[in-house]
């Protein structure tokens, strides 16, 4: 399933690069995709685990750039 | 944050002038001299950087090693510690002003990325902002205000003057004139009335409209816009995947490099206080955020230029795919001609009106689109009466009474018997003849699009092959493509055909070549999508079009092809020119501190001025395109006239 949230307070572009990273890393993440300019993440995973993959997602986003807040 | 900056610039000027002029260090004497100024000097440094240190706790504390907070609060600190254990031994007291500045000039940086990145984001929204925040729907004798995603299709909504079409449909009562800027780029407004269709995204000017809704809201070409401006940004080029890969190495390789030009020159030499110096000026340039930056913003740029000129670029890699293009395919029928027939040629001329006003007799029941432009230019009332007889694969007869009209091709007048003039044009040729005696004849021929010829002699001046692909005949074809100036052409092709075609073309292709195929996108989305950059025209109002294509012209003229083109070119020669500046850049600092010819200063400034200069630079792409290049004609007729 393909999720699309916005990122809010995304402000440095390697961060955006750190966090696709440390994302793409989470179990049942198929592909994960931020883009700095349009502050948005797009996420492909595992539907029947959708809700635990996205907590995981804002804990990770959390722990790079504290100051970037993921709307769900 | 821009008066904290503010402030604490004037707060350092005014240190460093009387530190320079006085000598801060004179106030306390002896071995505590380095207390006043350091004092001083630290108020500003807290001021200016109390969240930078924050952050750097908090993020170690996450485990951010590499973090770009970290480092600064490392470098300048590092800077601090040493410049205190220079006082403490009694030597020159010096750099702190260093230590405020790196991170000074560091907050500088960052806010001006900040602002740039800001703004930049706002005006390619604002140029997107199509989306309709409401829609009138009519619901018995009242209007209500609703969501557009709630209308349905069926309901008659209000758009008034100065409002959004927000859905869809087709006009039922009212005209006004419509202006399609944002959606096309096309800055004539467009007259409609009743029996129109209208699409979302258009702005109505002049007076009320009522509409029918022909699709919802997710299906309509505003969403359709959004979504696909909204997703450009997800396809990253090779130079975004390159720069963030570098990125990934870029930092720790730095730090690490910093730690070995401390310890060992440091064990080796002893000379402890002036390689950890060294290794904190690398510290400074050790994060590359601002080269980061600047790829996606050019890019982003890029695609917003493009998008003011009615140019839906559907990712950063198709931009950079384009700037390579050296092949264009094209679709003939609605994509270099106008896909409606004309009478071209009348001969003799003398006798256009008896021709005529004799084929539309015969013609006139047919709803073949040759014999709808014979109707449509004779545009007079046709006499009746007569019986029309159908030969197949040659014509039509028309009899009343006595009197036989043949209207057909060549075949038709040797099957009559009938000696006629033969018309030697391209196109279709209709042969009239009347109680069998030859009239005239008409040629009747798809027009080409004025701006054709321009298009082509522009994409064959940038080096690309133009091929055009055609379902006509051979003489059709060679005509056309001899009149265009195309480099090549297939003709007799069926549909089927035109993906073989591609294929063909594709496997002959080096490596680096890109082909891009150019049509409207009715029924040749599978080429579209076959081909590296499918290219489809008008394609307001057409999902198929804009689903299977990479770049959607929305406007239906060609010389979005060339305009698309420049813009490619000048996103990519900017890309290209900030990672090349800013490593180089970088690579220079690096080396000049690690030789010590440089201090904190310099690396810092140079950092944060490649940064500015970077982004300053990815500005430039979203400039003007169309007056410029009559600039350059003109600069050119002039020098060839002296």
């Amino acid at each position: 399933m393909k999720k699309v949230c916005k990122l809010e307070d995304l402000d440095c572009a390697n961060c955006a690069a750190k966090m696709e990273r440390a994302i793409a890393k989470i179990d049942g993440v198929d592909s994960v995709n931020i883009s700095f300019m349009a502050q948005r993440l797009s996420i492909e995973a595992d539907e029947s685990r959708m809700e635990e993959i996205m907590r995981e997602v804002v804990r990770v986003c959390r722990k790079v750039e504290p100051d970037c807040r993921v709307i769900l | 944050m821009l008066t904290r900056i503010v402030v604490a610039l004037v707060l350092f000027a005014a240190i460093f002038i009387s530190d320079k002029v006085v000598g801060l260090g004179k106030v306390f004497g002896g071995k505590a001299a380095w207390v006043f100024p350091f004092a001083l000097y630290l108020v500003v440094y807290l001021l200016i950087g109390y969240d930078v240190l924050w952050r750097a706790v908090r993020n170690i504390a996450h485990g951010q090693v590499f973090d770009e907070n970290f480092l600064m609060c490392l470098a300048t600190l590092g800077a601090f510690a040493l410049a205190i254990y220079w006082g403490a031994t009694g030597r020159e007291i010096e750099g702190f002003d260093e230590a405020c500045a790196v991170l000074l000039f560091y907050q500088v940086g960052e806010f001006f990325q900040s602002y740039a990145t800001g703004k930049s984001r706002k005006s390619i929204s604002g140029l997107m902002d199509i989306r309709p925040d409401y829609a009138n729907v009519k619901r018995g004798d009242s209007v209500e205000r609703i969501d557009p995603s709630e209308a349905e299709i069926g309901d008659i909504i209000v758009v008034n003057p100065g409002e959004k079409v927000p859905l869809d449909g087709t006009v039922v009562k009212g005209a006004s004139a419509l202006d399609t800027k944002a959606l096309t780029g096309e800055s004539l407004p467009r007259e409609v009335a009743a029996g129109d269709e209208i699409v979302s995204g258009s702005v109505n000017l002049t007076s009320q409209l009522e509409v029918r809704v022909n699709k919802a809201f997710y299906d309509s070409t505003v969403s359709k816009i959004l979504e696909l401006v909204e997703n450009a940004a997800e396809q990253k080029s090779k130079a975004e995947n390159f720069i963030t890969k570098f990125a990934k190495y870029y930092t720790p390789v730095v730090v690490i490099v910093a730690v070995l030009l401390a310890v060992v020159p440091g064990l080796i030499t002893s000379e402890w206080s002036t390689w950890v110096s060294r290794a904190l000026s690398f510290l400074d340039v050790s994060y590359p955020c601002a080269l980061v930056i600047s790829i996606p913003l050019s890019f982003f740029a890029g695609i917003g230029a493009a998008s003011r000129y009615g140019i839906l670029v559907k990712g950063s890699n198709y931009l950079e795919k384009f700037n390579q293009a050296n092949t264009f395919v094209f679709d003939k029928t609605g994509t270099l001609t106008k896909g409606n027939f004309a009478v071209s040629r009348i001969s003799p001329e003398e006798n256009a009106e008896e021709i005529l006003r004799l084929a539309a007799i015969v013609e006139r029941d047919s709803g073949h689109p040759i014999a709808k432009s014979v109707v449509a230019r004779y545009g007079k009332e046709i006499e009746g009466g007569y019986t029309l007889t159908n030969v197949a694969g040659a014509g039509v007869v028309a009899t009343r009474g006595e009197e036989i009209i043949c209207c057909g091709n060549e075949k038709l007048m040797k099957q009559k018997g009938i000696s006629y003039a033969e018309e030697r044009g391209t196109g279709t040729v209709v042969y009239v003849a009347r109680n069998g005696k030859f009239v005239g004849s008409l040629l009747i021929s798809d027009e080409v699009k004025p701006e054709a010829k321009e298009v082509v002699g522009a994409l064959n001046g940038m080096g690309c092959r133009t091929v055009m692909l055609t379902g006509d005949n051979e003489a059709i074809a060679e005509s056309v493509a001899k009149e265009i100036g195309l480099t090549g052409y297939k003709a007799s092709l069926l549909p089927q055909n035109k993906v073989e075609e591609v294929e063909k073309l594709l496997s002959e292709k080096r490596q680096k070549d890109v082909l891009c195929f150019v049509g409207d996108g009715i029924n040749d989305a599978p080429v579209l999508m076959r081909s590296d950059v499918g290219i489809a025209m008008g394609g307001v109002g057409s999902d198929a079009a804009i689903e299977a294509s990479d770049i959607v012209l929305m406007k239906d003229d060609l010389r979005g092809i060339p305009l698309a083109k420049r813009i490619a070119k000048k996103t990519m020669a900017i890309v290209f020119q900030n990672i090349v500046f800013s490593i180089a850049v970088k690579a220079v600092i690096l080396l000049l501190s690690a030789l010590g010819i440089t201090n904190m200063w310099f690396a810092v400034f140079g950092d944060v001025g490649v940064a500015v200069l970077a982004i300053l630079n990815a500005m430039r792409v979203n400039s003007r395109y169309e007056g410029k290049e009559r600039a350059q004609k003109a600069g050119r007729r002039e020098k060839a006239a002296a």
